[in-house]
């Protein structure tokens, strides 16, 4: 019926439609499974269960809350409303400070208590995280 | 003052230039001779003075510390030394746009003399559009960022400048890099000019390869010394963390890497018009939505310079008119020419098609991890990240066939390959690539199936492109270098991903650290005051089982204004490993958190992509060569 050009053509067409429809399927289907989400204390509060996935929990740092020890720091984090104790390994930024901001990740024990692999980074003393900031706002 | 006033008014004058140059090209372009007429380039000349005395002014009021300069007071101080206090220029945002400008017009000028060979109403409505583009760039300057706003009362002392950003790379990194963005945009012009007038052919692709390579070179380039940077000045320890900013640069390179392959078969074999059209204005585009994306604050990063919703709806409405405009004349204007060639499955322009497909799949992954927490963020107001697991998961099964491809295509024909499929050499290569990697794999952890694929295929990669070298074939000795770079390259990051060890911990002066390999030991503590910070060296011994001992002295600076701490991380570097170690302070803490990574090959990343530009400016410098 067709001539052999417009045959593969069609073909070659409807394999790159197809290419491109996996591969956005792909994308999004790894997107779901890789993303970090990011909560307020009094969010995480609110929780009714504890997923065991990585979250990102963002305030200030508790005055007079930081340990350190050898292998470990302990902090607490606080929006004024309610507070959070992360436990942490790891290297932490040089802007990590009580009565700063601070954003960690990690997974959560319980409704209390972060188990934290990263303290992000900020960069430089003005510079507050936005979810910081709006988590302090009350949003 | 004054030289604030005299920049001021020069932009102005820029500006007003700007405006006359379209009466002035649209004469032009009616009469009908082969040259441009010279007041054309005078005006153009004069532009480039006034931009060019405007920056100066700036830089000079950067040296004089004048703060009644509100771009100078809010980025320098008094104690800085001079060499930031003229790479503060650029450290902001009001600077680097009028550094962007200055090289916007300075390109057109460079296309305009180096196009001479090419039709007039080419190179006019190229200029045109390209003025399109200058005036957006001095509006926004003149409307929402002005360099020259005035202060009074004349303050007494600056606000300083971020001190992560008082690095010696770090004052080469934006200028490098506007380069090779601005670059893009001669690409966008020269393009829309071609299809109005209709000329897309391979004498165009030609010269306007030249563009393709000089810009790829500088993004390349501007890319490699900010990854250099953030390894030793944020003390992250790595070369790239699909952090937003770094995606945003990456975009752009992907799509120019693209198009410097698409645009050689246009040039070889007339083939890919439209495909190689599409790329010239996503080439532009993308480097311009990075300018949006950063600027505008929606990104956080140390690029943000104010957060300002005024500059971001500028720009955006800047960026819509623009992409508009472009597919507007695209959809209108090109015409796409019948093919009378016959294309067969096995050739080098297949290989080169499905890279440039692979290559847009990964930029459609870098893409979607970038733009999607933003978007889910206006829709639902939830607040997500999406970090390297996504990427890797994504990148890395394709990444095969990807190297594949590379390692086969370069050495295929034009039109049609012969297939032959035993060539036994190239089976021994990869047998051979199959026994290296199975003794890498044993010495790691590593488990995953697409992981020791991509190595033996990346192992063969290199091979190939090694052996490239040796044999007589049609590959032009600029591409092996390249090829061989960017295989050197995927060889060094992949070794460098399984093979880097890290220890991180909280250790005491005068306390020692065991771990695996060895000890570390914290020795003794050294402060001293400088310029403009106080400096806090910490000196730490290290010794290996082995018996190796080495001394490195990582850095703490506090800077004065604005006050700040910054660690400077000590880095060993040898062909074969990095050491890098890095501390920080914990306020009101005896304890130093510190951590020791060893990561083999990173200088070979550094220098596996300088190599591909250096396969890339041979490629120029001929061509430059040949055309004499």
């Amino acid at each position: 019926m067709y001539g052999k050009k417009v045959k593969l053509r069609i073909l070659f067409i409807s394999l790159l439609l197809i290419s491109v429809i996996l591969s956005i399927f792909l994308i999004l289907k790894s997107l779901e499974e890789n993303v970090v989400y990011f909560f307020s204390p009094t969010e995480v509060k609110s929780l009714t269960e504890i997923k065991n996935k990585k979250i990102r929990i963002g305030g200030m740092v508790k005055d007079n809350s930081i340990v350190i020890e050898s292998e470990n720091i302990t902090f607490v984090i606080t929006d004024f409303k309610n507070e959070i104790n992360v436990s942490y390994e790891g290297s932490v930024p040089n802007l990590f400070e009580e009565g700063k901001g601070v954003v960690a990740e990690g997974f959560l024990k319980d409704n209390n208590f972060l188990i934290a692999e990263k303290i992000l980074a900020k960069h430089d003393e003005n510079y507050m995280p936005p979810e910081v900031k709006e988590a302090l706002e009350g949003k | 003052m004054f030289f604030s006033q005299l920049g001021f008014y020069s932009l102005i004058i820029g500006l007003i230039f700007s405006i006359i140059l379209f009466p002035v090209a649209y004469r032009d372009l009616s009469i009908v001779n082969n040259a441009i007429s010279s007041n054309i380039f005078s005006i153009l000349s004069l532009k480039l003075f006034f931009v060019f005395l405007s920056f100066i002014c700036l830089i000079i009021s950067f040296i004089n510390s004048d703060f009644s300069n509100e771009t100078v007071y809010n980025n320098s101080h008094t104690t800085k030394p001079l060499f930031y206090k003229i790479s503060g220029t650029w450290g902001n945002h009001e600077g680097s746009l009028l550094l962007c400008l200055l090289i916007l017009v300075f390109f057109i000028f460079i296309f305009l003399i180096t196009s001479r060979k090419e039709p007039k109403k080419y190179r006019i409505i190229t200029l045109l559009f390209q003025e399109i583009i200058i005036i957006g760039f001095f509006l926004f300057l003149l409307i929402t960022s002005n360099p020259f706003n005035h202060l009074f009362p004349i303050p007494q002392e600056g606000l300083g400048l971020n001190p992560i950003l008082q690095d010696p790379i770090l004052a080469i990194h934006p200028p490098i890099l506007y380069l090779g963005y601005i670059g893009s945009s001669i690409i966008l012009s020269s393009s829309i000019a071609a299809i109005i007038q209709n000329n897309v052919n391979n004498y165009w692709a030609k010269n306007l390869k030249n563009w393709v390579i000089i810009s790829w070179i500088f993004l390349t380039i501007g890319i490699v010394l900010g990854s250099i940077w953030a390894y030793y000045e944020l003390g992250w320890g790595g070369f790239w963390f699909w952090d937003p900013v770094e995606n945003i640069s990456l975009m752009p390179w992907l799509c120019l890497t693209a198009l410097v392959h698409s645009i050689l078969v246009l040039e070889k074999k007339s083939l890919f018009e439209t495909w190689t059209l599409v790329l010239c204005i996503s080439s532009f585009t993308l480097s311009m939505c990075g300018t949006f994306l950063v600027r505008s604050g929606i990104l956080n990063s140390v690029h943000t310079f104010a957060h300002d919703p005024s500059r971001g709806i500028f720009i955006l409405i800047f960026l819509f008119l623009l992409i508009l405009i472009s597919l507007i004349i695209f959809f209108f204007f090109h015409k796409e020419k019948k093919i009378k060639q016959k294309n067969f499955l096995f050739s080098k322009e297949t290989s080169i098609l499905l890279n440039n497909w692979f290559m847009m799949y990964f930029l459609s992954v870098v893409l979607i991890g970038t733009v999607y927490p933003i978007f889910l963020e206006v829709i639902t107001n939830e607040k997500i990240s999406v970090g390297p697991p996504f990427y890797n998961k994504l990148l890395i099964p394709f990444l095969i066939p990807f190297l594949f491809l590379m390692s086969i295509g370069p050495n295929m024909k034009w039109i049609r390959q012969n297939v032959k499929l035993l060539n036994v050499k190239l089976i021994l290569l990869f047998l051979l690539s199959i026994f290296l990697s199975y003794l890498i794999l044993i010495k790691t952890e590593l488990n995953t199936l697409f992981g020791s694929v991509l190595i033996i295929f990346s192992i063969y990669l290199f091979f190939v492109t090694i052996r490239d070298f040796f044999i007589k074939n049609q590959i032009n000795f600029s591409q092996k270098i390249s090829h061989f770079g960017f295989s050197l390259l995927i060889l060094s990051i992949i070794m460098n991903g399984i093979f880097s060890r890290e220890i991180i911990t909280n250790i005491k002066v005068g306390e020692k650290y065991e771990f695996n390999n060895g000890t570390i030991y914290f020795e003794d503590i050294n402060t001293s005051k400088k310029k403009n910070y106080i400096s806090i060296v910490g000196i730490f011994r290290i010794k290996e089982n082995n018996n190796n001992e080495i001394y490195l002295e990582p850095e703490l600076r506090i800077f004065n204004q604005p006050i700040v701490v910054t660690s400077e991380a000590d880095i060993k570097t040898n062909f074969i490993t990095d050491k890098f170690l890095v501390m920080n302070l914990v306020k009101g803490n005896d304890y130093y958190n510190i951590k020791y990574q060893t990561k083999p090959f990173m200088i070979w990343i550094w220098l596996s992509a300088i190599l591909m530009c250096v396969g890339a400016s041979i490629n120029f410098f001929k061509r430059k060569q040949n055309e004499e």
